[in-house]
């Protein structure tokens, strides 16, 4: 059964030739949106930097109605809430990483991890919900603030929401440590405990450091928990008692008064170079991750 | 006068700056097996993987000199790589069923070049399977999951796969490698009948099964291809002192 | 000390600290449970809102964060997994990919307020589409896209690499293959991402704010020219922008919208569970 002499040249077919030309398109212009996004917060951020002298804008009043664009009030309260928001969460996390990881029995795991999704999948509004009528009161009530709408109350739901994060980071970063690093512990006679502590965290300590940061960009980034809870008063959270009192955040500061403002009046130019300042200081831990992330994977593709 | 399927026209090859094959020349016969042995490292499945092109997905490779199948340079710009490979099957060191059923795995080259008609494809599953000697153990299976069969039946579920599409030729990296002795001697038998149809260049898995199924046979060593001519000549009185070194057994 | 008493204690410390992790978990659910069980009735989620908002039912929001989950849908299914199926498969490795890359990951840790302003900013003020379901549906869309790229991509390498030589060394052309075989293999995977980030945009507040919600607006939008209510936004207007609101309706308010968004999380488990132990290699 021999068949007849075919050519080896065949043009391509039409359908394909499209399919692949609009994939392409779709992967490279998902370049282009961070590009739009970027350009499009400095064409409209930059111009609050000429509209307003640099001494008001980082001043420490912020009342938009009388022309003080202070923002340094906001950049710290962000600052504050995430700082106390990450010493609550972090010790958390990576403790209930390693628990996850190295010690939890089969069903206490099966327990765990569904309940760390679930957490990551309840939206923040209901987060914020949940603490302004459950939590806010308990800290009225219980540490003696004279609102229970602070910067502790802020800190504790976003510590909350950024949980998640911190732990799969974690648990991927002890995932990665070799099996031979324990064996090789506990063969030098130590116990468990010693070589989880002495081992495998410093082994792992990168992707932990990695967990930290990436937790710490998803609480500076909250929006709408942060602005439900925390009182919202823009002033320098300065003092020992900064804790319980009210703080206004960035994210907060954008959402609340985005809605009033005039499109290009200077109040405008102003939140955007807010938005500005975040997304360049997202982007600046994303980058410094990254380097973490990308070592991970290696390889081309198809043609 | 033997007729040449491929030839191979002073080919040398880098992946990333490290050179795997230099200077090979070599004419395949058609209708006959040919093998390429000689010891790991040698350059023999990158060969093997430029006669279908299918390293052309690989990055940072760079290759000189040319390759002809049936006169027609495969490198030429015009050259389709699905018509190249529909021509050249290959088959490969681990059997590697796709997912799906014995049927959905012979028939998915035909299916590709878009042939729809039940009876062809019925047809076409019939020889392919009756060809690489497995019909009659898959026969009443023909619609079970690949992956529940023996690695000796998968792999000659692959062969089969490539004969579905009607190639010319065959090419075999290590076919039997995984395959237990009683497997293997399957294999080579469908080997021994299909080079009555096709051009088949095989990389076998030892000396003793290049001898065995060896019209020709090429030596290669370190991207060189050190000795070639019929199987008899080099199995038997080698010229070159290292492939009789390899063939006897004292390499190293 | 004991070195084997140190270690009892120890794992009893971070046992400890897991429940605390755990139990306010608990806690938030429980209690939206408990208080917004009563609430929910067939008028709750099938009557407009009345008095006010201070009674009534919450149809106009159900409807609004479906119809907004259809959009972003819409627009972010083909365009996330048509560039998870470059990055995978086509783009070789070079700065440009590793741009794209690196983009997507900063797109995924951009705070979505900061989407909010771009969503005003582009397709609302821009483009003139207004406040409409079109602009939030493309503003929570760019939101989205980063999470279906990204586990996509991952679905689809996960695909062992032999089957596209495979596929390839039969005639195949590469999207003959990735239509064939890879997605196929890859499709659990991304459609557990494309749920994920899916559910992600529907309990998202902030970057609909001055994209499409309406704060009280007793109708069913017409068109996606239309603003319409939206759960989330719904439930942060409720709970601190009207006084005198029932606590009984916010809870309601939040359990739907928990269910809304937990069911989704439900069903992405179930599927990648179900396949998990289906796959063939
Ligand atoms: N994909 C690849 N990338 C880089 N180097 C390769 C690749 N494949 C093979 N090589 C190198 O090319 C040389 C020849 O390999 P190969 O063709 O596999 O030889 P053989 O099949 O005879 O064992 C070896 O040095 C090998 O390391
Ligand atoms: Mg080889």
């Amino acid at each position: 059964m021999r068949r007849s002499r075919r050519t080896l040249v065949a043009l391509r077919s039409g359908p394909e030739w499209a399919i692949e030309a609009i994939i392409r398109v779709l992967g490279v212009s998902t370049i282009g949106l961070v590009a739009l996004i970027f350009i499009f917060l400095l064409t409209e951020g930059l111009p609050a930097f000429f509209e307003i002298p640099l001494g008001n804008l980082l001043g420490i009043r912020w009342y938009p109605t009388s022309e003080l664009y202070g923002t340094l009030p906001l950049l710290l309260g962000s600052v504050l809430i995430t700082v106390v928001a990450m010493i609550i969460a972090f010790p958390l996390g990576v403790c209930t990483a390693v628990f996850i990881r190295e010690i939890a029995p089969a069903w206490a795991r099966e327990i765990l991890k569904p309940m760390v999704e679930v957490l990551a999948g309840i939206p923040s509004v209901v987060l914020g919900f949940f603490g302004m009528v459950v939590l806010a009161p308990v800290v009225r009530e219980g540490l003696g603030a004279p609102t229970g709408l602070t910067t502790f109350t802020g800190a504790l739901v976003l510590a909350y929401m950024a949980l998640p994060t911190i732990i799969s980071v974690a648990e991927d970063a002890l995932d990665a440590v070799p099996k031979s690093y324990r064996d090789a512990g506990l063969a030098m006679g130590a116990t468990e405990w010693q070589t989880i502590w002495r081992v495998v965290l410093p082994a792992a300590r990168s992707g932990i450091l990695m967990a930290l940061m990436l937790g710490m960009g998803r609480a500076i980034g909250e929006t709408m928990a942060v602005m439900m809870v925390t009182g919202n008063a823009a002033r320098m959270p300065v003092g020992l008692d900064a804790l319980l009192r009210p703080v206004r955040t960035m994210t907060a500061t954008i959402a609340a008064e985005m809605g009033e403002v005039a499109s290009g009046s200077t109040h405008y130019h102003v939140l955007f170079a807010i938005a500005l300042i975040l997304f360049v200081l997202v982007f600046a831990i994303t980058l410094a991750s990254a380097s973490v992330m990308f070592r991970r994977r290696e390889r081309g593709g198809l043609r | 006068m033997v007729e040449t399927k491929i030839r191979v026209d002073h080919v040398s090859y880098w992946y990333s700056g490290n050179q795997a094959l230099s200077d090979i020349s070599l004419e395949v016969p058609a209708r006959s097996v040919t093998v390429f042995f000689g010891p790991a490292g040698g350059g023999k499945t990158t060969l093997l993987r430029l006669i279908n092109r299918l390293n052309a997905q690989l990055e940072n490779t760079r290759m000189e000199g040319s390759i002809l199948v049936d006169g027609e340079d495969i490198y030429a710009p015009t050259v389709s790589l699905p018509e190249l490979r529909r021509r050249a099957g290959m088959v490969f060191a681990l059997p590697l069923p796709l997912p799906g059923t014995i049927r959905q795995n012979v028939l998915y080259g035909p299916s590709l070049a878009g042939i729809r008609d039940r009876a062809r494809l019925d047809g076409i599953l019939y020889r392919s399977l009756v060809q690489a000697a497995l019909w009659d153990e898959v026969k009443d299976r023909l619609d079970s999951p690949a992956s529940g069969f023996s690695g000796g039946q998968q792999q000659r579920l692959c062969i089969a796969r490539s004969l579905a599409v009607e190639p010319d030729i065959l090419l075999l990296d290590e076919p039997t490698s995984g395959l237990d002795p009683i497997s293997t001697a399957k294999v080579e038998q469908s080997l021994m009948e299909l080079k009555e149809q096709y051009t088949i260049i095989l990389v076998p898995h030892s000396v003793q099964q290049a001898a065995r199924v060896a019209d020709y046979a090429a030596f290669f060593l370190m991207g060189e291809l050190v000795e070639q001519g019929s199987g008899e000549a080099l199995f038997t009185r080698a010229r070159d002192q290292r492939t009789e070194d390899y063939v006897t057994g004292r390499f190293g | 000390m004991n070195p084997h008493l140190v270690q009892k204690l120890g794992f009893g410390l971070l046992a400890l600290i897991s429940l605390v992790v755990v139990i306010p978990i608990l806690l938030v659910i429980g209690a939206i449970l408990a208080q917004g069980a009563p609430a929910i009735s067939a008028e709750f989620l099938t009557a407009m809102p009345r008095d006010g908002m201070k009674a009534g039912g919450i149809l106009p929001a159900i409807v609004g964060t479906l119809l907004l989950t259809a959009g972003t849908g819409l627009v972010a299914i083909p365009m996330g997994v048509g560039a998870a199926i470059y990055l995978s498969e086509y783009a070789r490795d070079t700065g440009l990919t590793r741009a794209v890359r690196l983009a997507i990951v900063n797109l995924a840790s951009v705070p979505s307020v900061v989407y909010g302003l771009f969503g005003v900013g582009i397709f609302v003020l821009l483009l003139q589409f207004g406040t409409s379901i079109l602009a939030g549906s493309l503003t929570l869309a760019i939101m989205t896209l980063p999470v279906i790229i990204s586990t996509s991509e991952e679905a689809l390498r996960a695909v062992p690499m032999e089957f596209r030589t495979v596929s390839a060394s039969l005639g195949g052309t590469p999207w003959q293959g990735i239509r064939r075989v890879v997605l196929p293999q890859a499709l659990p995977g991304i459609i557990t991402g494309v749920i994920l980030g899916l559910l992600r945009s529907a309990g998202e507040t902030a970057p609909i704010l001055f994209t499409v919600a309406a704060f009280y607006l007793p109708a069913l939008p017409q068109s996606v020219m239309d603003q319409t209510m939206a759960l989330p936004y719904h439930l942060y207007v409720i709970s601190t922008q009207v006084p005198g609101m029932p606590l009984s309706i916010q809870f309601g308010t939040a359990l739907t919208l928990l269910i809304y968004v937990l069911s989704m999380n439900v069903i992405a488990t179930l599927i990648r569970g179900y396949f998990r132990r289906r796959r063939e290699w």
